[in-house]
């Protein structure tokens, strides 16, 4: 009885990229002037195409230093100038966030690969909370609960990753400045365009020169600001190895850390769960920014007595995600980051094939050029593979089955890491139970990838240490206040 | 849209036969349906609401849109003149544009169907409102006589309300018993029958748990439709709403093997929600639903708009609302 009709097919809805003006070529952005780099540069390039966006400067170790220095001479400044002061410019910069906020988006989409969906209505306007919720902390500090007076650290070197540029940037910055510190960020190397834009609302924003600095290039780059004498705290966000070897590189001197690095979040979703809720908080925890995400819930435990039910219906959702140019508006899926990135996923993916796991993707076509990588899950997947273990760092999810709750903890801590972790179910107690068990920085109930300035966000285990976030993430730039 | 005889119930359907013998075996299955997280279905249907449909997308969506309206009067002022006018509008939406689609029926009070059917014919399909509407207050015998009565009168399709009160006192073979009995007034001499659409009242359900609830067990009756207000009680139709009614056809056909229609109705007023739902009909139930058999709007105001927004894509400009008829 069922009469087919023609498909609903959405045309094209591009978001306009004439918004934004991306320059030939970039410099290093130094107490608070674009100066040209001395060592050699790289190029950034459009994952969704693999066209060119422009030539970056790759900073030097001298650069660096000239970066250390400028922020020494504004840290004077900027710790003795009064909070209220400060608030002042970390709320103006906040506005211009707002009002330059389809620029950003676009921007974002653009050098990231995510969809504009997601940089317009999650990334910019967290931005720009943060901004505005470390801007009301600046003149309260001494109410924070951390001392009677607390004292900023001094220049902080602040290295971010590629996944949510911009937002990093914001957990990394704004909680600074307002303690009082001046910073030297660097942004990851395949995405470096946000952050030099943020640099020109810095200048918008009459901010003092030297408070920040930011400096492009890679691993290099990264180790020479981390490992500068003259730099008082590490902010790192990233993988565990990298976490790993800069805690290394720090060792013994008196530089403090906070390290937010990887994960591989169980979702647990129980037999009582709203079941089509629980479905878009699966396809939510795990396709969300193509899945990189140091939070996804990457590993997917149901019990048994609705697996199967659960698995079709997250298999017909995964039907309708629509993976395809991160600038048309109804894009659900963009683009890989890079080749690098690419690369890997494939290469777990295939592991997880050749280890025996079932794999499978709703059929979708991509596009020629460009990164791109399927919605993908695999089924059948035991706590031996390799799938289950590692961080795949993409748009691919494990389903593991659990039969009773003490197993299904059991199996979501058994992992290095402890970032985040879900629980679907609709019994209150169960959730209160669970999170009390769960070894994981973050326990959403009922809900995914939920990020507020004002809820703190860090790891157990191997996912890192220290709190970003809240009234806890000032302790990270605050004398004497442990984290 | 056809209107066949009833037949026996599907074979997926007579699997649930145990489930409505008893009011504590239908209690229990109800019950044991899976919960609805109330935030969990706003957030998506939200995000939903964020598609963009653009150019062709937007020129067939409209044209879709308009073909399903239940285009409706139901008020105390009604007169024949009134319905006659709104009738005419119904066959022919846009005067000026003979590509303009009709709608799928005009929806009125059961006294006035003679009067639409007497403009319409079988073009445009009647709905009448029945079983005292709009709150449901009546003896069985006063609902069953009203629905007759439509029928009788010509009318294709009849919109029933369910006793809220029974409902939310639990008493749920109550509500089951009279949706049965409302199907059989539905029945023709001829054998076929008027379709049925079971309104529920979201608004004073309140809860999206009962919203699922209410439509499982409008299905297990034997209704065509389920149908999500009377347009009297705010908050009528909403995208949430709409989106757990949605799972709940799509879901009950997967287990029956039976297709149900779904309609909101109430505070759809502007094209851009209309393509909204749309969107929604795609992406949560499929696009089997998009049909006027198997989807409707019920509304009043929502045409005109459909409209303008018609003329400006086909000819680039807006025009007042002058240039679109006021019935």
């Amino acid at each position: 009885m069922a009469k087919k009709s023609t498909p609903f097919e959405y045309a094209p809805a591009p978001e306009s990229r004439s918004i934004v003006d991306i320059k030939p070529s970039y410099g290093l952005f130094v107490d608070g002037e674009f100066v040209d780099g001395r060592g050699s540069s790289f190029k950034t390039v459009n994952p969704a195409t693999e066209e060119t966006l422009a030539e970056i400067a790759e900073a030097s170790e001298a650069d660096v230093d000239l970066a250390v220095r400028a922020a020494r001479r504004a840290f004077r400044g900027w710790s003795r100038m009064s909070g209220r002061e400060r608030a002042k410019y970390l709320f103006r910069i906040a506005r211009i966030i707002q009002e330059r906020g389809r620029e950003l988006a676009v921007l974002e989409s653009i050098d990231n690969g995510k969809p504009i969906k997601e940089s317009r209505d999650v990334d910019v306007p967290v931005v720009a909370a943060h901004f505005f919720y470390y801007a009301g902390w600046a003149d309260k500090l001494e109410h924070a609960g951390l001392g009677p007076d607390p004292q900023p650290l001094g220049v902080a070197g602040q290295v971010i990753p590629w996944n949510f540029p911009l937002l990093m940037l914001a957990w990394k910055v704004a909680p600074a400045l307002a303690c009082g510190n001046t910073v030297v960020l660097k942004p990851a190397e395949t995405t470096p365009l946000t952050a030099l834009l943020f640099a020109e609302i810095c200048q918008q924003a009459d901010l003092p020169p030297g408070v920040v600095n930011i400096v492009t290039g890679a691993g290099g780059t990264g180790q020479a600001v981390v490992s500068h004498p003259d730099v008082d705290k590490v902010a790192f966000t990233g993988s565990t190895a990298v976490g790993k070897a800069i805690a290394r590189a720090i060792a013994g001197s008196d530089k403090k850390a906070t390290l937010e690095l990887g994960g591989k979040a169980a979702n647990i979703v129980f037999d009582d769960a709203a079941i089509d809720q629980a479905v878009e908080g699966i396809v939510g925890g795990i396709f969300f920014n193509q899945g990189h995400v140091c939070c996804a819930g990457s590993r997917l435990l149901v019990q048994e007595s609705v697996a199967d039910e659960l698995l079709a219906k997250l298999k017909r959702r995964m039907g309708t995600l629509r993976v395809g140019d991160p600038l048309d508006k109804n894009t659900d899926i963009g683009a890989i980051n890079s080749r690098e990135q690419l690369d890997r996923i494939r290469e777990l993916s295939d592991i997880g094939e050749a280890e025996g796991a079932e794999r499978w993707a709703p059929p979708c076509d991509l596009p020629a050029s460009g990164f791109w990588f399927p919605p993908t899950i695999f089924t059948g997947v035991t706590q031996a593979h390799r799938i289950a273990r590692e961080e795949v760092f993409g748009p691919v999810l494990s389903v593991l089955t659990f039969r009773t709750p003490a197993e299904a903890v059991e199996k979501a801590n058994n992992t290095p890491y402890g970032l985040s972790a879900g629980v679907w179910t609709e019994k209150g107690s169960r959730i209160l139970h669970m999170a009390s068990q769960l070894r994981a920085g973050v326990v959403w109930a009922n809900t995914f990838n939920k990020f507020d300035p004002a809820s703190p966000f860090g790891g157990y285990k191997e996912s890192g240490y220290g709190r970003e976030g809240g009234r806890q993430g000032l302790a990270a730039y605050l004398k004497g206040a442990d984290a | 849209m056809s209107t066949t005889a009833p037949t026996d119930p599907a074979p997926g359907l007579a699997a649930y036969s145990e489930v409505t013998a008893g009011e504590a075996s239908l209690r229990r299955f109800l019950h044991g349906l899976p919960g609805v997280d109330q935030v969990g279905a706003e957030a998506r249907a939200a995000g939903l609401g964020t598609r963009s449909i653009k150019t062709t997308a937007k020129a067939w969506a409209l044209d879709l849109a308009i073909r399903m309206v239940d285009l409706t009067t139901l008020e105390g002022q009604d007169t024949p003149g009134k319905v006659r006018a709104l009738a005419s509008k119904a066959l022919r939406p846009d005067p000026a544009d003979p590509s303009c689609p009709s709608v799928a029926a005009v929806c009125v009070y059961g006294d006035l169907v003679g009067e639409v059917k007497a403009v319409v014919g079988s073009e445009v399909n009647v709905a009448a409102v029945a079983t005292a509407f709009p709150s449901g207050r009546a003896s069985m015998a006063v609902k069953l006589a009203d629905t007759r009565d439509a029928v009788a009168a010509g009318a294709d399709e009849i919109d029933m309300v369910i006793d809220r009160g029974a409902f939310l006192a639990g008493h749920y073979l109550q509500v089951f018993e009279e949706i049965v009995a409302t199907r059989e007034a539905c029945v023709r001499p001829d054998g076929s029958h008027a379709h049925l659409k079971v309104i529920f009242e979201t608004g004073e359900l309140q809860t999206y748990d009962n919203v699922r609830r209410a439509s499982w067990l409008a299905m297990l009756a034997g209704a065509d439709f389920i149908k999500t207000s009377t347009g009297k009680v705010q908050p009528a139709a909403t995208l949430p709403v709409t989106l757990v009614m949605l799972e709940v056809v799509r879901d009950f056909r997967e287990a029956t093997g039976v297709q149900i229609g779904v309609k909101p109705a109430g505070g759809i007023r502007t094209a851009k929600d209309a393509i909204k739902y749309l969107v929604m009909v795609n992406e949560i139930a499929g696009d089997d639903w998009l049909d006027p058999d198997w989807f409707r709007f019920g509304a009043s105001t929502l045409l005109n708009d459909l409209l303008m927004q018609r003329t400006k894509m086909t000819t680039g400009r807006y025009s007042g609302p002058d240039y679109f008829t006021l019935d």
